[in-house]
């Protein structure tokens, strides 16, 4: 009791200083949490994409990115007739822009495809998809965006193209972007016989192993990858998670350079202190340990802080209109413990030197210092 | 314990004779000690022993090395030649030095060094958290120790709430928490009034002549010192004269 008192007793005095210290570290919990989870998140949404009734993802092997991934139609056609397949929609992603946004993206994909089927229709009627070249389906969040209703005619990139429907999907990137018949997206995007990917589900999904062999046999350009392969290797998704943990990661250096600054302070206002307990036949194991404690506790309610403001601060994005769909909030516990832990090696780190300084301390010098 | 002049050799100043003193507990020869890299010689070669349960108070002018001899005696500082022990423990060795501390010395400064934020019990439960003393024995010691001195009723207060005697008179108690055999006071009534230091020193001399601890104290104060067993005069780093009491 009396030793946790010593720990906590320097943060009393200095409250401001030491909620400074605590501010700083819940400010990088807080970031790295909410660019983690956002990112995550986004991975998450875009391997929903691929995976949307479907348990395999077949693509041109060796590309880094899927969107210059050409996997030819009559690959799809062979693999769709395959017995253990139950289907096989081939899709071809594209980017395009508009006169106030930059970037949609567009989903080529057949009737049959899942993302149609089972999105629920706001507007219009699914059996009127792909009647025209010239049609298009909107996702809910792309509609208003693009401020178009349903038989509207809207311009996307160099064409101007029919709303035939609105369709609503729990995925951020399916609702902000475009759907329009496989071929209509092949000619405009200048890939004709060929799409991006073909998601595959199997009829039993123990056949999955057979099925990647299969593709390999048969198409040495291609790849088949189950879903959870799929995310983890793809290197886009790598890219994104790397740089959220990089981003955090400096966000809590530069909390954890203000705890070294807090404890370093500390350090030295309690030299006197130190001295008495030294005389009193503290070792320098525990001399560190209050110092390691005081700094542990300084990070354990950053943390606790950061998270709760970090949770808060994503919950307020996810009511963000503009982002509807693209926030996921939903923390994984994988993370958080992540997030707690590097706080606390943080905050443990940034008292490395003080605790250092302060088992050097001399008593008897220290005690002559007024 | 009052011992004359005679019982020191004239060669052996600081040394007790061997034939009436059995159990020496504090043993310095030759000791020496300098600062600023040789610069200032503090301490040259000093020879000093203390006797089990005996009251010791070093005199002398400011400078002259009291303190220091106290530090070394106690740990604190590192002399540059020579060697002090205590209770056998050699103090050079540093492996020796926590146990040195939590067991065999206690310290009293003229500046009580408490520490502020901690309430008066809390201040003298330090030495047996150090030492990992398990709270119901330190309770009890505590208890035990603040009867004695008449804290009792302030142990729940903290310390800027406390007289500059009940300071001193804590700080004596947190010195006494671990029984050690030695207590090292360094002008251990230098900050207090007259009669609070005449108190203190009462209280002082009565602790450790009840819990049999060895007593050497630095003092400016003839008056207290020549209530000690033995009165050693300091001078220029040297034991030079014993002063009969």
């Amino acid at each position: 009791m009396i030793f946790l008192k010593l720990i906590v007793t320097n943060l009393r005095r200095h409250r401001i200083r030491s909620f400074i210290s605590v501010a700083g570290i819940a400010f990088s919990v807080a970031a790295m949490l909410t660019v983690v989870t956002i990112l995550q998140g986004a991975v998450g949404m875009f391997s929903g994409i691929l995976s949307s009734d479907s348990q395999i993802i077949v693509f041109e092997r060796n590309v880094s990115d899927l969107f210059f991934s050409n996997v030819p139609a009559s690959a799809a056609a062979q693999i769709a007739g395959w017995p253990m397949v139950s289907h096989a929609d081939p899709v071809l992603f594209g980017i395009v822009s508009s006169a106030d946004h930059p970037i949609i993206t567009c989903f080529g994909v057949t009737a049959s495809d899942a993302r149609i089927r089972n999105a629920t229709w706001l507007a219009g009627d699914r059996l009127n998809f792909a009647q025209h070249t010239d049609d298009v389906v909107l996702g809910e969040r792309a509609a208003e965006f693009l401020d178009a209703k349903l038989d509207d005619h809207v311009p996307i990139g160099h064409g101007v193209f029919h709303v035939i429907g609105i369709l609503k999907t729990a995925n951020g990137f399916e609702d902000g972007g475009v759907f329009m018949p496989l071929s209509s997206a092949q000619n405009f995007f200048h890939k004709e016989g060929t799409s991006s990917v073909i998601t595959v589900k199997l009829r039993n999904r123990d056949d999955a192993a057979l099925f990647k062999k299969m593709v390999k046999a048969a198409f040495p350009n291609l790849i088949g990858l189950e879903d959870a392969e799929f995310t983890s290797s793809y290197s886009q998704f790598r890219i994104l998670k790397a740089t959220a943990w990089a981003v955090g990661g400096c966000g809590l250096l530069l909390g954890g350079l203000g705890v070294a600054n807090t404890m370093i302070m500390s350090v030295f206002t309690r030299i006197r202190e130190i001295a008495i307990l030294r005389v009193n036949g503290f070792s320098h194991v525990q001399i560190a340990t209050m110092i390691f404690g005081e700094s542990a506790v300084v990070s354990m309610l950053g943390a606790v802080l950061g998270l709760l403001s970090g949770i808060c601060l994503l919950f307020t994005l996810k009511l963000v209109p503009a982002l509807h769909g693209y926030v996921d909030v939903t923390i994984q516990p994988v993370v958080m413990m992540i997030v707690i832990l590097l706080a606390l090696l943080t905050g443990l780190a940034g008292a490395l030197y003080p605790a250092a300084y302060a088992m050097r301390i001399r008593a008897v010098e220290a005690l002559r210092f007024e | 314990m009052n011992l004359s002049a005679e019982q020191f050799s004239s060669q052996n100043i600081g040394r007790l004779d061997p034939t009436r003193h059995a159990r020496v507990v504090l043993r310095a020869e030759d000791v020496w000690k300098s600062f600023d890299d040789g610069a200032i010689t503090v301490l040259q070669g000093v020879d000093f022993e203390v006797a089990e349960a005996e009251t010791v108070a070093l005199c002398g002018p400011s400078g002259c090395g009291k303190s220091t001899l106290l530090h070394l005696f106690g740990g604190l500082d590192s002399l540059d030649r020579g060697s002090v022990s205590v209770n056998g423990i050699e103090v050079n060795r540093h492996r020796d030095l926590l146990r040195l501390l939590r067991e065999e010395v206690g310290f009293v400064f003229q500046l009580h060094n408490l520490i502020p934020d901690l309430t008066l019990a809390e201040n003298c439960l330090i030495p047996t958290v150090a030492a990992g003393i398990d709270r119901n024995t330190a309770q009890a010691r505590l208890r035990q120790l603040a009867d004695r001195t008449g804290l009792t009723h302030r142990l729940d207060q903290r310390i800027q709430k406390l007289s500059g005697g009940e300071r001193q008179r804590t700080a004596l108690c947190r010195a006494l928490m671990n029984r050690p055999k030695i207590l090292l006071a360094d002008e251990p009534t230098g900050s207090l009034d007259e009669h609070s230091s005449g108190t203190i020193f009462e209280l002082l001399l009565e602790l450790v002549a009840t819990e049999g601890v060895t007593l050497v104290m630095a003092t400016h104060d003839r008056g207290l010192a020549g209530r000690c067993d033995r009165l050693l005069e300091m001078q220029d780093g040297r034991i030079h004269e014993p002063v009969s009491a």
